[in-house]
């Protein structure tokens, strides 16, 4: 399968994405993929934005099976999440369950005046109702796929394709 | 000699019962989990639904407000439920065993057990009798551990001094009657201070404390010389004047930590004490209160470093 | 009844014979060794090929928890333990409930195991009322009524003009004096050895001088009173040291250790194992090896099993709460033949320690195979292993801190007065 270039989509979701910005708007990307991301776009949209990472393992639906990640980073949020939009970035969007943790814990710290889901890949394969206000790139992927971004050692967003 | 209790087959923590025997790579994780913990302390909403339905018990068959309460605190923030039970008042008076007491708790659906007990080894009994699904927590038993007190000294030194392979740490008065000083001992060693000292008249030191990886001083002015950490211990009322020590006044002059006596260890050594403190004992109000003490900053991260335990146990 | 034991490796430590012969017994005695007697008809014939035959054991320490602890232990089920270990002759301690401090009680006892016709049970009678420590006990009634010495077990002795008076009276008459000594101040409150051990796991500690001091106070009345003493349960180096010179000074002192003690040190509390809560407590590796070496060079002259059948749930509380003790009758053989093999003893000199030593220590004509003397004896598979199971143990006591090891060495049957008693 020819994956698209990260680097390229991102430089897409930035100009999709400036029309969108209020007064109030800050990005929050869920860690690690989608904070990677959402660094990229806020250098494209301009350094005065806010930022924030989540790490939502505190948050996730399947704690009581597996534990609790081994790598739990803190969570981020530098700004007042009360009454901000909120620009909620993800790499990859699958079944919806890391979007539906980030949210709660968004509300953990305050009432935001609106969330917007911004995702790099929809890999398809929802298991709850969410959709993303802007995409990417949307890939037809098989439930044995596995899309991974990384980032290489120049700061470069990589795509690449597992099979399980 | 049989395994370790508190490890599971595959190693992972199953109960915390003492830090002796842990790995440093895990005291890290479980001290780099409740990082997390802390930011998560200084949201509006204080809580996460991680362990939302779990039940946990704080057995206390020793009354001990503080810690009960910052369990309590840590679990509730989990989203769990707690039950308290301060059980040297009720069954044990009614000649129900310990491990009858257990038996019924968990019959009430208990996951996890917070356990204090005045008898060394208790949490181990427990931990030995429980139903596979069901975690300990030692929060205290006898003179042998308290290994969450021990996890909140290393967070809180950790977040002063970063690396512990360049510290000096002294461990200050009733060694032998503490099962503090044995976990912050443990947890030094295996995180690689390279000098764990104790100070303490003789009758407060253990025999063969040294054994433990300890250098041991009788004399303050030697003991403190140069250290980054000043660890405190908590001298017992009925401990301050009999065959352990003539006088509470006597002690605190050659072993309580005046403002002159911190002079001696490093400008920016910093002074850690469990709580509750004896002013004017074993501690000065002045160093109490005083720029380098980090006995707040401790309680505020116990209740970070026992939600990591919590979650860390309850996931495995 | 006439017994022929057929092709047994015999073993008798005190006539100091070892070798493949035949033994007949008849009307509860010795009747020949290696050459029948004449016109001799067995009733029996036992084929000992591959196995020791060897004088019963005699056990100088096996609580029977009767009277008073029958919920613990009877003296039914003790006694099968003990012939079970091929133990034929025992000495229980006063620490019964009430006290073994009047001639009827012991008359009782006496009576109650003659009855049940298995091993034979030597009572040590109280050395001072109610084992309080304040008055004297009758002694010599005592004596009359089947004690075979005067001990004041486990319960401390703290007036030491007491303890002065009561070897002066018992020297009077010749009784032995047992005593396990033990300082009751240092020891007050001390549930392990002081140590590295009980540092680490924060229990509070019992000092090896609380042992020091009580027995060079007993070796020092000695000389002044004249008296004869059995110390029970050495447990430390320095002790070991202290028997060596009281010795060599002719003071007519014996001492025992457990089999625990032979084989056990504080480390073997593990994660706080409550059956190793043990009176007096495990101490450290280098006094462990040098108890075992005392008793290679004589200074030990026997191993007892310290028989104390503990109920389950005395011992599934907290170490510190646990009632200490823990059951032995049935591995004494197995633990004497392991210290043998570790400490390379020869097996004639590994079954004096618990025949003909203690046998010695109680003036019993016992603990030997002669001809014209009484058939206590036992026939075990030297080379059979098997596993310490809490269920398998004949004691009601299931306690041990041997529980899950392997041994080797199983009694086959066990005689007492040339009738079998026990059978695997």
């Amino acid at each position: 399968m020819q994956l698209p270039d990260p680097e390229q989509l991102v430089q897409q979701l930035a100009a999709a994405l400036k029309p969108r910005l209020h007064a109030n708007t800050a990005l929050v990307g869920i860690h690690s993929g989608g904070a990677w991301v959402a660094q990229k776009l806020r250098q494209q949209l301009g350094a005065t934005l806010a930022l924030g990472t989540l790490d939502i393992s505190f948050y996730r639906d399947d704690f009581s099976s597996i534990g609790l990640h081994p790598q739990v980073r803190p969570s981020d949020i530098p700004f007042a999440v009360e009454d901000a939009h909120i620009i909620l970035i993800d790499d990859v969007l699958h079944t919806g369950r890391t979007v539906r943790a980030a949210m709660n814990e968004l509300f953990d710290y305050g009432r935001p005046a609106s969330i917007e889901l911004v995702v790099l890949i929809d890999r398809g394969g929802r298991e709850l109702p969410i959709a993303a206000d802007l995409v990417g790139a949307r890939l037809e992927l098989t439930p044995n796929q596995n899309i991974q971004v990384t980032l290489d050692p120049n700061n470069q967003l990589k795509l690449s394709l597992h099979e399980r | 000699m049989t395994k370790n209790p508190q490890l599971s087959e595959d190693g992972a923590l199953r109960h915390l019962l003492t830090i002796e025997g842990l790995s440093a790579k895990l005291l890290h994780s479980i001290l780099d989990t409740a990082e997390s913990f802390v930011s998560v302390g200084e949201r509006e909403v204080k809580k996460v639904p991680l362990l939302r339905g779990k039940s946990i018990f704080n057995l206390f068959f020793e009354p001990s407000t503080r810690t009960r309460t910052t369990f309590e605190i840590a679990a509730k923030r989990l989203s769990a439920d707690v039950v308290n039970l301060n059980v040297s008042a009720s069954s044990q008076s009614k000649g129900e065993t310990l491990l009858d007491t257990v038996d019924n708790l968990a019959a009430m659906g208990a996951d996890m057990f917070v356990v204090r007990h005045a008898q060394s080894g208790a949490a181990h009994l427990i931990a030995r009798h429980v139903a596979p699904h069901i975690h300990v927590i030692n929060a205290g038993d006898g003179r042998h551990a308290h290994p969450t007190q021990g996890l909140l000294d290393m967070f809180t030194i950790r977040r002063y001094k970063q690396d512990f392979t360049k510290l000096k740490v002294a461990v200050v008065g009733d060694v032998m009657h503490s099962r503090v000083a044995r976990s912050e001992i443990h947890a030094l060693t295996t995180l690689g201070v390279p000098e764990v000292r104790v100070i303490a008249p003789r009758t407060l030191l253990p025999k063969g404390v040294e054994s433990l990886g300890v250098h041991v001083y009788n004399d303050m002015a030697q003991g403190l010389k140069d250290v980054d950490v000043v660890m405190m211990l908590r001298l017992q009322n009925e401990r301050m004047s009999g065959p352990f020590l003539p006088s509470a006044q006597e002690y605190f002059k050659y072993y309580g930590l005046t403002a002159e006596k911190l002079q001696i260890a490093k400008p920016d050594a910093i002074v850690m004490h469990p709580g509750p403190m004896n002013r004017g004992v074993e501690i000065d109000s002045s160093v109490a209160d005083g720029g380098q003490a980090v006995i707040l900053p401790q309680v505020t991260f116990g209740i970070a470093v026992r939600m990591a335990v919590m979650s860390l146990l309850a996931g495995t | 009844m006439k017994i022929h034991i057929k092709n047994g490796r015999l073993i008798d430590p005190k006539n100091k014979f070892d070798g493949v012969t035949d033994l007949y017994l008849a009307a509860g005695k010795v009747a020949g060794i290696g050459q029948a007697p004449e016109g001799f008809h067995a009733n029996r014939e036992i084929d000992a090929s591959n196995l020791v035959v060897c004088p019963g054991f005699i056990d100088l320490a096996a609580r029977l928890r009767e009277p008073g602890y029958e919920y613990l232990a009877t003296l039914e089920s003790e006694m099968q333990a003990a012939v079970a270990g091929g133990v034929t002759s025992l000495v229980c301690p006063p620490d019964t409930e009430p006290v073994l401090d009047e001639p009827g009680l012991v008359e009782m006892l006496k009576h109650r195991a003659k009855s049940l016709n298995q091993a034979h049970v030597y009572p040590l009678g109280a050395l001072t009322q109610g084992l309080a420590g304040k008055v004297l006990t009758e002694m010599a009634e005592l004596h009359d009524a089947g004690c075979i010495g005067f001990a004041h077990a486990d319960a401390p002795l703290i007036d030491t003009t007491l303890l002065m008076r009561a070897m002066q009276y018992a020297a009077t008459f010749g009784f032995t004096v047992w005593l396990r000594p033990q300082d009751p101040f240092l020891a007050n409150g001390g549930i392990a050895h002081d140590g590295e051990v009980a540092t680490r796991l924060g229990l509070a500690g019992i000092p090896a001088c609380a042992e020091t001091i009580a027995l060079s106070t007993i070796i020092t009345l000695m000389r002044e009173t004249g008296a004869r003493v059995h110390i029970c349960r050495l447990s430390s180096r320095d002790s070991v040291e202290l028997i060596r010179q009281a010795k060599a000074q002719g003071l007519p002192i014996t001492c025992d250790i457990s089999i625990n003690h032979a084989h056990l040190c504080d480390r073997d509390i593990g994660y706080f194992d409550a059956n190793a809560n043990l009176i007096p407590p495990l101490r450290d590796q280098r006094d462990r090896d040098a108890l075992r070496a005392g008793l290679d060079s004589g200074i030990v002259d026997a191993l007892c099993s310290d028989h104390t059948p503990v109920d389950e749930n005395a011992k599934q509380v907290p170490f510190g709460e646990a009632e200490a003790g823990a059951t032995g009758l049935e591995l004494l053989l197995p633990l004497t033949l392991k210290w043998a093999s570790e400490n390379k003893i020869l097996l004639i000199e590994a079954l004096a320690k618990i025949t003909s030593a203690p046998a010695r220590i109680l003036g019993l004509d016992a603990g030997h195979l002669s001809v014209g003397h009484n058939a206590d004896l036992c026939l075990f598979d030297p080379s059979a292993d098997w596993r310490v199971v809490a269920n398998a143990l004949k004691s009601q006591g299931k306690n041990t801190p041997f529980l899950g090891y392997a041994m080797l060495g199983k009694v086959h049957m066990t005689l007492v007065s040339g009738h079998v008693v026990y059978e695997a």
